[in-house]
């Protein structure tokens, strides 16, 4: 190739047309339609739900203070009592925090093992439709099997403690990280394919410098599914295995049998919270990885 | 009008299609018995009707699609394709996008940093490196999709209506620096268009081919020198020029 740097250099029609506009990057613009722009954004995304949030509330006292009746309260106490018993008294609150921690452990722990397995599994299957074949339907499987069914077995391998609980998370949380890493897997654009194609790259290369690459905006929405899962799956695996150091579930079941409503109440919150913080993380570190180069089509 | 095209004799084709056919596995005949052949250091263009099987032309000759029948020569060591789509990957910046191919072909890092700068400066993109596809306009990733295939130094191109989607005064200036390339590097050239004007402008013989199923049905000789002034479109010769391949274009 003889490319000379001088001449080109030198040729009169080098650089952008006056027709070829540079996009502005994002963020950039007009300092008043920015500060407009981000108004917008306050409001859609903050009070909006928070407008959702106080009707949710107000419904809560209506039925709460109406539809019941002070010995049915313990049901759903008022909102308040919930606040005041639940969290704003240590000892109780004290509780509830602690069995928070073991159930963030349980569900981290299993949201780690579902991304890797379900990864895995994805890159698997989307190296040869056979393999697809054979294995996708048992993982659509593995999502629909009551997990009341799978206690007597898990219990026996597993004991009653933290392994199974952790064991059901990630049955919980695998499939959409699977499903959704393998959609992103096979959306690769026909063209770059072939422009892979056409260079004669490995199976790997492909994977590694096209494949992942691309699938990486898929895979981090079904992180963020699986991540809400995740917390649902620590809850419910306490719920069926009691032993050991007492998680959100385990609480929820104690509470509950006990007519506790405001401790239940308020541990139903935390347990909300964990969730919400868990998703919000992963829509965070979405945007951090991908959101340089992916933009979400909005309508 | 010739019913088959030959290169000037006494040369080597750098491309060379014998009788070529082209049946898809739904029946359609994309190509049936196309002969055409492109000399070392010449600049063809292929225009026709859409669905004339144009594109499968390329798609052979890179080895993408196989010919049913018929007989494929490529005389190359390097060939480089140009998509309809910049087909740039979104996540890479410029720099480490216009180095791709030379990565997946495994060329020495030295080497490929040389030729990735001298290719952005070659399609006028320099200060532009760090720049995100999403970032560019439709004609500067097609720049980039250009230095792209720059840095392997084919000496056969392949084009497939790559500025089919500009706008015309965009394609027009990326016409005049296809050009500056050209005379630069010499490649044998296919490139593939549905615009008149842009095929009288680049190349020295335009074929015209039939619809489906596709064969070259018209050969019209453009005896303009390279370099070619961007002015040479509106003289009367290059009007009578376009002239030709269109009404080529209608009796097909």
């Amino acid at each position: 190739m003889t490319v000379d740097v001088d001449s080109a250099a030198a040729a009169p029609a080098v650089g952008p047309a006056p027709g070829e506009v540079v996009a502005p990057p994002t963020g950039a613009g007009v300092p008043g339609g920015r500060w407009a722009r981000s108004r917008g954004a306050l409001l859609n995304k903050f009070l909006l739900p928070f407008c959702v949030f106080a009707l949710f509330v107000g419904g809560w006292y209506l039925v709460s203070g109406f539809a019941l009746t002070r010995q049915q309260r313990f049901m759903l106490p008022l909102p308040h009592d919930v606040i005041r018993v639940g969290i704003l008294d240590w000892s109780n609150f004290k509780v509830i925090l602690e069995a928070l921690r073991y159930t963030v452990i349980v569900t981290f722990v299993g949201l780690a093992i579902s991304m890797v397995l379900g990864v895995l599994a994805a890159v698997l299957m989307s190296q040869a439709q056979w393999i697809e074949s054979s294995l996708y339907p048992w993982a659509v499987v593995l999502q629909t099997v009551p997990i009341l069914a799978l206690t007597p077995v898990l219990s026996f391998f597993f004991g009653f403690a933290l392994t199974s609980r952790t064991i059901v998370c990630v049955i919980i949380a695998f499939f959409p990280i699977v499903s959704n890493t393998l959609f992103g897997l096979q959306s690769v654009d026909r063209g770059m394919h072939e422009l892979f194609t056409l260079h004669h790259t490995s199976r790997f290369t492909r994977l590694w410098k096209l494949q992942l690459p691309a699938a990486l905006p898929a895979m981090f929405s079904g992180f963020r599914v699986a991540a809400g899962l995740s917390v649902i799956g620590a809850i419910v695996g306490e719920f069926f295995f009691k032993q050991g150091n007492a998680g959100l579930g385990t609480s929820l079941s104690v509470y509950s049998s006990r007519l506790e409503g405001e401790r239940l109440w308020a541990t139903t919150l935390v347990a909300s919270l964990l969730g919400i913080a868990v998703f919000v993380f992963f829509g965070w570190l979405s945007r951090r990885v991908v959101g340089r180069w992916y933009q979400p089509k909005r309508g | 009008m010739t019913m088959t095209t030959e290169p000037p004799p006494s040369t080597t084709a750098a491309l060379r299609f014998s009788g070529v056919s082209k049946k898809f596995k739904d029946g359609t005949v994309a190509l049936t018995g196309a002969d055409l052949a492109v000399a070392p250091g010449e600049f063809v263009t292929v225009v026709g009707p859409s669905g004339c099987g144009k594109s499968t032309l390329l798609r052979i000759a890179s080895g993408l699609d196989k010919a049913s029948d018929g007989e494929v020569a490529v005389h190359s060591k390097s060939v480089g394709y140009v998509f309809q789509d910049a087909t740039l990957l979104p996540w890479r910046t410029v720099r480490d996008n216009v180095g791709l191919l030379a990565e997946l072909e495994h060329m020495d890092k030295k080497e490929r940093e040389r030729r990735v700068r001298d290719a952005i400066d070659l399609v006028g993109l320099t200060g532009f490196e760090k720049h995100l596809p999403m970032e560019l306009s439709g004609g500067m990733r097609m720049r980039v999709s250009l230095a792209r295939s720059m840095v392997l130094a084919p000496d056969v191109f392949l084009f497939d209506e790559p500025f089919g989607a500009l706008d015309e005064i965009t394609r027009e200036r990326l016409n005049d620096e296809l050009l500056r390339m050209f005379i630069q590097s010499r490649f044998a050239a296919l490139f593939i268009t549905h615009s008149v004007q842009e095929a009288v402008f680049l190349s020295g013989r335009v074929l015209v081919m039939s619809g489906r199923p596709g064969r070259v049905k018209a050969e019209v000789t453009v005896p303009f020198d390279y370099p070619r002034a961007p002015e040479i479109r509106y003289s009367a010769e290059f009007a009578a020029l376009c002239g030709e391949v269109s009404q080529y274009l209608r009796d097909v």
